[in-house]
């Protein structure tokens, strides 16, 4: 840890760590400095002059460095000729700092008078209005009246679209630069910058679209004043209208905290609707920052087609029907199936829907193993159980002396938040490696990268330290040692092989079992670390136990679908049917969905279960970093839909002819189930789950030095459960399986991800569609040339029967002998697509 | 006299190198490539040259502010010359050009720079071509570039405009500007000497400062004492314009007194039509505003402080009588209000609301609290501001207000709340 500093700020001695601002040593002893350009996670630039404080330092002998002294024996003082301002000066040794004296009042009351005599005043109707920082310091800083002529004050534009997502008033702009720096120092895509000069000073976009970055929404929680807004929220209601639930991003494995908030409106018929979504504050997950996709992408759980009555398959039709009945069906058939019965999750379910769901099959079912995740693109979670990144972890820790590897994914399109702490890792000082067939953005910040042939992942992997002398040493010798590892032109045995290597890695290295340390999976979604750790898993049980009778795995399971074998299958929150892993119904004799939508394979069902999307209900999700956060409701249920974990309890209790009861609520099912049963969560209750810590900076408060602009964290931080190496060491490596990784000849063809990909959730945010990414088949200029494919063709992927369309593009990043392919769902099968070329008819 | 500054004057053609050269041009160039950089520092502190931009920062310690053993260090010359009634460096560029470039070579040697950018006032495109071809002709010459005159230094020299901003002649706004970003300033720390040009040890002198390089070297510190003030050596050019019969730039010994500028025969000589001298700007817009009884004293950078003014750029703009001075002050206003970066809070603000109240004053729609309220504005600006520019905008209004409250009575309706009670002390 860095040095301390003593310094006195109001006659208050107190110690912060050396490089501390002014403002924010003050705001530790919860003394508040108002500020409006300051923000204590960007670079200070001194501009708004709010903080004007007055500032001296002990004076020095110059020859013998001795403290001089005034006539009455106190040291003496060298209080510079003008105030300062708090935000750009930092701490040094014995400095002394006075905030409350009457010329810093009045510095401030002038400050602000200067701000008003521009700003609109149009609080009424602004978005910011009750929660503007503007409006707290007026109110303890302003006069009562206006010098200002109010006909001399200066009009602007009120409504400059930056881009389709975020809009600017032009009046509002106190000209602070928060977003600016935003832009550029944190989220590294400088899109935004001022322009002109003056009172004419304005925010511009150069980018095409406009405002073209993956963190735009972040800009209008950080601007002091309501100058941007997202077209999500403008106008969309006051903020003292809202009611806040702290819940958790569904997206990804990082597991954004995030504050959703909601309102009761006569407009949508009574109903309680999400109006907006913001980062709530968790400095070992996102800080305060959250994705453009965690922020617009919820419209689908309010969307009209979501499911809403239970439905069962009579005379061919899906019909309407209640609950009593549909569950009564689901548990004699289970209950009548016995071992010809599988299960199928999907990996946006909370712990409890899936700790629900094997219990579902191996308690009410007799020992059932048929189960599994119904989607595998990435393995390795009984490695990362073992040597997983250990807990007390904190990327925001990475720096100096400390190395991080990222292979086979793209954390810019998949995870963005741990792109974005990646990077700043690096900026900080620690060596980054990447390592991935192609170029990603991370390479930029890298200081070494490769760029593997397909298929050679695991070899390099294995190699890393034979390689590269530079490489090996910045492996072997790091202080702290993280690994990420995706899937990217990767299968799932390969990716299994993977993590076994990097294990291994870790292992020799001895990287594993302090924090800090330990390999991470790039999990495709935000709860597949919790698919392993309830065991939805058909050869080990809740606890990372082996089951010495193996169930069949998915693979089997839709083989088994197919041939007969397998009669009934049970598929919660995943849509096989549309991923391409199964072709239809085949030999089944009965299938259940439980979803939201009546997706391709809902409707081929012979009963189908409401479930409640996450806004509606509570639970827990175990991110990649094995953190287990719990998200709240934030809406009504929509319909007669129900928990996942509800309607896979009370099929329990039908089949055990109520010994097994419906649990009261999800908080019991994790303090009486999970926690009895999972090991690693037996500390873990809801309580301790919401435990709160104080977190710098302090946002979210009332206060004036930082109000109103982002939620504080009053729900809970989690709680990142051990690896088993933080307990004892693993006595032997992990086995790596042989495998044949060799490519068919001929061109490679290789999804890429990217955050916005059509046909997800996302689609039901209108708000993104321009943003989407276009269906691409991105090839090098020589094999676009031999296959005589010109840049902006028109392609079609022949992916076993299904006809996709594509626009061709040649671009100088992708390897020779690949093709990636972006803008593309999941789909089985894509990677061995046919590529054929349409014939556009000429038009005049 | 003997000009030591503006040598065209005295010599045809200087701007040739040729007939430089034969005047002792580049000698101190070729002396200083034997010496040590530590030895030119110390000469030129020893000299006691302070900064000829308006500041008067001591020339010989802002290069020794440059750390011993950077890698990377630049030599900016200041030609942005924006100031209000300046004219001087563009004089000295225009006709005189070597002796800038010769003491920025020096400068270059002393701070162990490879690269000198001249940043040039946009609107002095012109201008430049002399310069141009200035150094053209020292790079011909092997004065500048690879391996000078065989002594293994090397430097290059690099003239720049910038798009006509006067907050760019602010040395941090004019480095940001140099480096293509936005032309504001930085709140400093960090200094340009520490984190400077793309984050390097930089220099930035005026043009000015620059020409008085080479003569120190070739004569010595101790000739270049006998010239100016025992704290403000050296010769200075004054830009004399406004009321005056003899407008121009006119080269002066410090320590002259700016009646002597004004009125005497060899400099303004008098005002025009016999008219009365109402109030002097000594220094641009920028500075507070003198009036009959301030001019005896010296004009050197300690002199205009004793009447609560400043020396600046020594740009003396002269008004008689007929001048009303919240004209003159809206003029004023509005240029700093035009110039104003927007970069913080009381400048932006401040400027125009200064301008607003002007304007309604001027139009007869003030009242007396109209001026109340504009001096306190212009007080609450002080102190307050990220770089000069703001502090500047604040010395015509607060010393018109001072000086001269009858100009402002007579556009203003009397206000029973607030009467205009200024000018008590
Ligand atoms: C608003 C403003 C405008 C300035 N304009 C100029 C200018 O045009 N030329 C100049 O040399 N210095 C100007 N300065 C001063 C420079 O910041 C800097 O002090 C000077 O270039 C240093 O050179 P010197 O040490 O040789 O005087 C200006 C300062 C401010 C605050
Ligand atoms: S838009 Fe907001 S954040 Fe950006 S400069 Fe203006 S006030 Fe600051
Ligand atoms: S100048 Fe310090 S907060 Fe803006």
């Amino acid at each position: 840890m860095s040095d301390l500093v003593s310094i006195n700020v109001d006659g208050v001695d107190i110690e912060v760590p050396a490089g501390t601002t002014v403002v924010d040593a003050a705001m530790r002893a919860d003394i508040q400095i108002p500020v409006f350009c300051h923000h204590p996670k960007l670079e200070p630039v001194g501009m708004c002059r709010m903080c004007l404080v007055r500032i001296g330092m002990p004076v020095r002998d110059r020859a013998t460095g001795e403290l001089l002294k005034e006539p009455d024996g106190s040291v003496q003082y060298n209080w510079g000729r003008t105030l300062q301002t708090g935000c750009t000066v930092r701490v040094a040794p014995g400095m002394h700092v006075v905030t409350n004296s009457a010329e810093a009042k009045d510095a401030r009351d002038d400050i602000i008078e200067f701000l008003l005599t521009s700003h609109p005043l149009d609080c009424p109707i602004c978005d910011k209005g009750g929660e503007c920082p503007l409006q707290n310091l007026t109110m303890a800083h302003g006069g009562g009246t206006s010098r200002f002529n109010f006909n001399d004050k200066l009009t602007n534009d009120k409504s400059v679209p930056l881009g389709e997502l975020i809009y600017l008033d032009r009046e509002r702009c106190i000209q602070c630069a928060r977003c600016t720096r935003f832009q550029s120092e944190i989220a590294d895509d400088p899109v935004i910058a001022f322009h002109n000069r003056g009172r004419h000073l304005e925010i511009v976009t150069m980018s095409d679209p406009g405002f073209d970055s993956y963190w735009s929404g972040n800009t209008t929680d950080i601007c002091p004043v309501g100058a941007l807004t997202t077209a999500d929220f403008r106008f969309g209601a006051r903020p003292w209208e809202l009611t806040p639930a702290a819940t958790l991003s569904p997206h990804d494995a990082a597991g954004e905290n995030i504050t959703v908030s909601t309102r009761r409106e006569a407009k949508s018929g009574g109903r309680v609707v999400v109006k907006r979504i913001m980062p709530r504050q968790n400095e070992w997950v996102n800080e305060i920052w959250i994705s453009d996709r965690t922020r617009f992408v919820h419209h689908f759980a309010e969307a009209a087609d979501r499911l809403k009555m239970p439905l069962v398959r009579k005379n061919g039709q899906l019909t309407p029907t209640t609950w009593d009945e549909a569950l009564t069906l689901v548990a004699e058939k289970l209950a009548a199936t016995g071992e010809q019965a599988a299960g199928l999750a999907g990996d946006r379910l909370s712990n409890e829907d899936l700790f629900m769901f094997q219990k579902l099959f191996r308690k009410a079912l007799n020992k059932n193993n048929n189960i599994d995740l119904a989607n595998k693109r990435l393995a390795g979670g009984d490695v990362t159980a073992d040597v997983g990144i250990a807990s007390g972890s904190n990327l925001g820790d990475l720096g100096k002396g400390d190395t991080i590897v990222v292979i086979a994914t793209d954390l810019h399109e998949e995870v963005p938040i741990w792109w974005l702490r990646v990077k700043q890792a690096s900026e900080r000082g620690a060596r980054l490696i990447v390592l991935n067939v192609r170029e990603t953005r991370l390479d930029k910040h890298a200081s070494f990268v490769m760029h593997y042939a397909p298929g050679q992942a695991i070899a390099v992997a294995g190699n890393l330290l034979e390689h590269d002398e530079e490489v090996a040493t910045a492996v072997r010798d790091a202080d702290n040692l993280v690994i990420f590892y995706g899937y990217e032109g990767l299968s799932y045995d390969e990716t299994d092989a993977l993590a076994r290597t990097l294990g291994n890695l870790l292992l020799e290295t001895e990287h594993v079992g302090r924090p800090n340390n330990g390999l991470i999976a790039v999990w495709p979604r935000n709860n597949t670390q919790g698919v392993w750790d309830m065991a939805v898993h058909p050869g080990l049980t809740p606890g990372y136990r082996a089951d010495r009778n193996p169930g069949l795995d998915a693979n089997a399971i839709y083989a088994g679908a197919e041939s007969g074998d397998i009669t009934a299958l049970y598929i919660v929150g995943a849509d096989p049917v549309g991923d391409g892993l199964m072709p239809g119904r085949g030999a089944l004799d009965f299938m259940v969905v439980q979803e939201l939508f009546l997706t391709e394979t809902a409707q081929l069902a012979d009963v189908v279960l409401p479930a409640q999307s996450w806004l509606e209900r509570d639970g827990t999700f175990t991110n990649g970093e094995r953190r287990v956060q719990r998200y709240n409701p934030a809406i009504q249920k929509v319909g007669d839909s129900r928990p996942d974990w509800q309607i896979l309890a009370q099929v329990i209790e039908k089949i055990t002819e109520g010994s097994e009861k419906t649990p009261f609520a999800a908080s019991l099912v994790f303090s009486k189930e999970i926690a009895k049963s999972v090991r690693a969560y037996k500390d873990m209750d809801y309580r301790t789950l919401g435990q709160v810590v104080e977190q710098f900076p302090k946002v979210g408060g009332d206060d004036l030095y930082y109000g109103g602009t982002s939620y504080a964290n009053e729900a809970g931080i989690g709680q990142q459960w051990s690896a088993s190496a933080e307990s004892k060491k693993p006595k032997k490596p992990f086995d790596v399986p042989e495998l044949d990784v060799t490519r068919p000849a001929g061109l490679v063809l290789l999804r890429v991800a990217a955050l916005y990909t059509p046909g997800t959730l996302n689609q039901y945010s209108e708000l993104l569609h321009a943003r989407m990414a276009k269906p691409t088949v991105m090839l090098h200029y020589a094999d676009a040339d031999q296959l005589g494919i010109a840049d902006g063709m028109s392609l079609v992927l022949r992916v076993n029967g299904t006809e996709l369309p594509a626009t061709a593009s040649i671009q100088d990043g992708v390897p020779s002998g690949v093709a990636l392919l972006r803008g593309f769902a999941w789909r089985k099968g894509l990677e061995s697509a046919e590529i054929v070329k349409v014939q556009t008819p000429i038009t005049a | 006299m003997k000009h030591v500054l503006l040598r065209h004057r005295d010599v045809p053609d200087i701007h040739k190198l040729e007939v430089y050269r034969k005047n002792g041009g580049y000698e101190a160039w070729q002396q200083v490539l034997k010496m040590q950089p530590a030895d030119v520092i110390d000469v030129v502190k020893a000299s006691g040259l302070r900064g000829r931009g308006g500041a008067g920062f001591p020339t010989g310690i802002k290069w020794s502010f440059i750390p011993k053993g950077a890698e990377e260090v630049y030599v900016v010359i200041n030609t942005d010359e924006s100031e209000t009634g300046t004219f001087k460096d563009r004089e000295l560029l225009e006709r005189n050009p070597h002796q800038v470039i010769e003491g920025a070579l020096i400068a270059a040697y002393a701070v162990g720079a490879k690269a000198i950018y001249n940043y040039w006032r946009g609107e002095y495109m012109d201008a430049a071509h002399e310069c141009q071809a200035a150094v053209k002709e020292a790079y011909e010459a092997g004065l500048i570039g690879e391996n000078i005159l065989e002594s293994g230094f090397s430097c290059d020299f690099y003239n720049h405009f910038g798009a006509g901003a006067y907050i760019c002649g602010e040395e941090t706004a004019l480095l940001n500007s140099l480096m293509g970003y936005l032309g504001q300033p930085w709140s400093k720390p960090p200094f340009p000497a520490i984190e400077g040009l793309y984050a390097k040890p930089t220099v930035v002198n005026n043009t000015e400062t620059m020409a008085n390089i080479p003569p120190i070297i070739v004569n010595g510190a101790d000739w270049y004492r006998q010239i100016g003030t025992e704290r403000s050596p050296g010769p200075k050019i004054a830009c004399l314009s406004g009321h005056v019969n003899k407008p121009g730039n006119y080269e002066v010994p410090l320590g002259i007194t700016y009646r002597e500028l004004i009125f005497g025969e060899a400099y303004g000589g008098g005002i025009p039509g016999g008219k009365a001298f109402k109030a002097l700007l000594p220094s641009g817009g920028s500075g507070p505003i003198m009036i009959d009884e301030h001019l005896d004293v010296p004009m050197t950078f300690e002199g205009p402080e004793t009447v609560g003014s400043v020396m600046g750029s020594a740009s003396l703009i002269v008004m008689d009588e007929t001048v009303n001075m919240v004209w003159a002050t809206t003029k004023a206003i509005h240029f700093f209000h035009h110039e104003s970066c927007g970069k913080c809070t009381p400048c932006r603000e401040g400027t125009y609301w200064m301008e607003q109240l002007l304007h309604r004053i001027m139009e007869g729609h003030g009242t007396e609290r109209d001026v109340r309220v504009l001096e306190n504005v212009a007080e609450n600006i002080g102190g307050k501001t990220l770089c000069a520019l703001g502090e500047f905008a604040r010395n015509p209004v607060l010393s018109s207000i001072k000086h001269f409250p009858e100009d402002y009575r007579a556009l203003v309706q009397p206000s029973a709340e607030i009467p205009l009670a200024v000018a008590a002390d």
